[in-house]
């Protein structure tokens, strides 16, 4: 794997250590960091802050019998845990994991894309993203926060080229075509706090997409 | 395995290998008596009551005592690692469904190298350090910030001098950090 170019902000990875990013960017973080080392040491970093906090944090007292149950409970065999699914060719455990251990089911949105929604809630959605050689995401106007992370092959829009491991972060702000490599179909976690539906596939899909 | 009393660790340290290396009982009961409080205070502040609180903190130490293997002192301290348990915890506890977590590392267990705790508990005083010395709001800043209390966009907008402060002070452990990091992939 070539170098990992694109990285997540200081914001993204403190809002994950707190555990309050909405489920589809922290999807996309833990992918992430489950590929890039220095943003798992970032990641570490911010818990370590995290942990400083803790320290100082006035305490409230445990009612007395807490620690005689917590101590009574050391014997007590090692709850049995669901076993979590383990990375499988490009799909970190997390993804695979959000997969609930099984290949993508894609679903066909034209011109050759793909896509399997991961999860969605009122806070936005994550989904995975087949985009043959040379085609173009499809327009997927998001009001805020975008974050793309290439699983496999690579892409390239107004602001630069993205590829396997890179995270791109859109703001609102910013309208991009990104339109996959020629070479490896390129597969993408992508989270926005978009509805469930990219708009205007149809219109954009007819366009020739790809210049050389 | 013999285990001199080593007084470059902090308490919290030592009673935590004693744990990760020997099951020591004893050593656990300090540690619970030094994060139970804590951990309360942090789950009451994220809103449970008293009892689900307590409910948090019982979860949160039977993980540390089921899950000491994991524990690896040259790579974050003490508080870092049952700040990340206790933040699953309550989030999962909150919502009903496992918060997507990275892979971890498979790592061979290995003797604590004591010269690399050191420098990362050097690393933790600093950080404590500066946390005691900012500003009153940009302390609450920080403070809402780890305790989950800001979104996204609100730490974004007020990323000034707080956390830029913090971030010096952490970015002093990065490349230790991405050096043993890059040592285990
Ligand atoms: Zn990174």
């Amino acid at each position: 794997m070539a170098e990992i170019e694109h990285h997540l902000t200081e914001p993204l990875l403190a809002t994950y250590a707190a555990a309050n990013l909405p489920q589809a960017y922290a999807l996309v973080v833990a992918a992430h960091v489950s590929l890039c080392a220095e943003c798992r040491a970032r990641l570490t970093a911010h818990e370590s802050a995290g942990g400083a906090v803790l320290e100082a944090l006035p305490g409230a007292a445990p009612s007395a019998g807490l620690r005689d149950r917590v101590m009574a409970a050391l014997d007590a065999p090692t709850p049995r845990e669901t076993p979590t699914p383990r990375r499988s060719g490009i799909f970190p455990a997390p993804v695979m994991a959000a997969l609930k251990g099984q290949p993508p089911r894609w679903k066909t949105l034209g011109g050759g894309v793909r896509q399997q929604i991961l999860h969605a809630d009122g806070e936005g959605s994550v989904r995975l993203l087949y985009i043959p050689p040379g085609v173009a995401v499809p327009d997927h106007g998001h009001g805020g926060l975008e974050l793309t992370l290439v699983l496999q092959g690579a892409f390239r829009d107004e602001t630069g080229a993205f590829g396997t491991g890179d995270v791109e972060i859109a703001g609102p702000e910013l309208e991009h075509t990104p339109v996959a490599d020629l070479g490896l179909p390129c597969i993408c976690l992508a989270a926005t706090d978009a509805p469930l539906r990219f708009h205007a596939l149809i219109p954009r899909l007819l366009q020739p997409l790809f210049r050389i | 395995m013999t285990h001199p009393p080593d007084t470059s660790m902090t308490d919290a340290t030592r009673w935590m290998l004693a744990v990760r290396d020997r099951r020591d009982r004893t050593a656990f009961a300090r540690l619970y008596d030094h994060f139970a409080p804590r951990l309360k205070g942090m789950a009451m502040r994220g809103g449970l009551n008293a009892a689900l609180a307590e409910d948090v903190v019982q979860d949160v130490m039977l993980t540390v005592w089921h899950k000491a293997a994991q524990f690896d002192p040259g790579v974050a301290p003490v508080s870092a690692w049952v700040y990340r348990i206790a933040r699953n915890r309550q989030i999962d506890m909150a919502r009903k469904r496992a918060r997507p977590l990275p892979e971890e590392l498979i790592e061979e267990a290995s003797e604590p190298d004591t010269q690399q705790i050191y420098a990362m508990e050097q690393e933790v005083g600093f950080l404590q350090g500066a946390l005691a010395k900012l500003a009153p709001e940009q302390r609450q800043m920080i403070e809402k910030a780890y305790m989950g209390e800001l979104s996204h966009s609100e730490i974004q907008a007020e990323t000034g001098l707080a956390l830029g402060t913090i971030k010096s002070r952490i970015r002093l452990g990065l490349e230790r950090l991405r050096h043993e990091l890059k040592e285990l992939r």
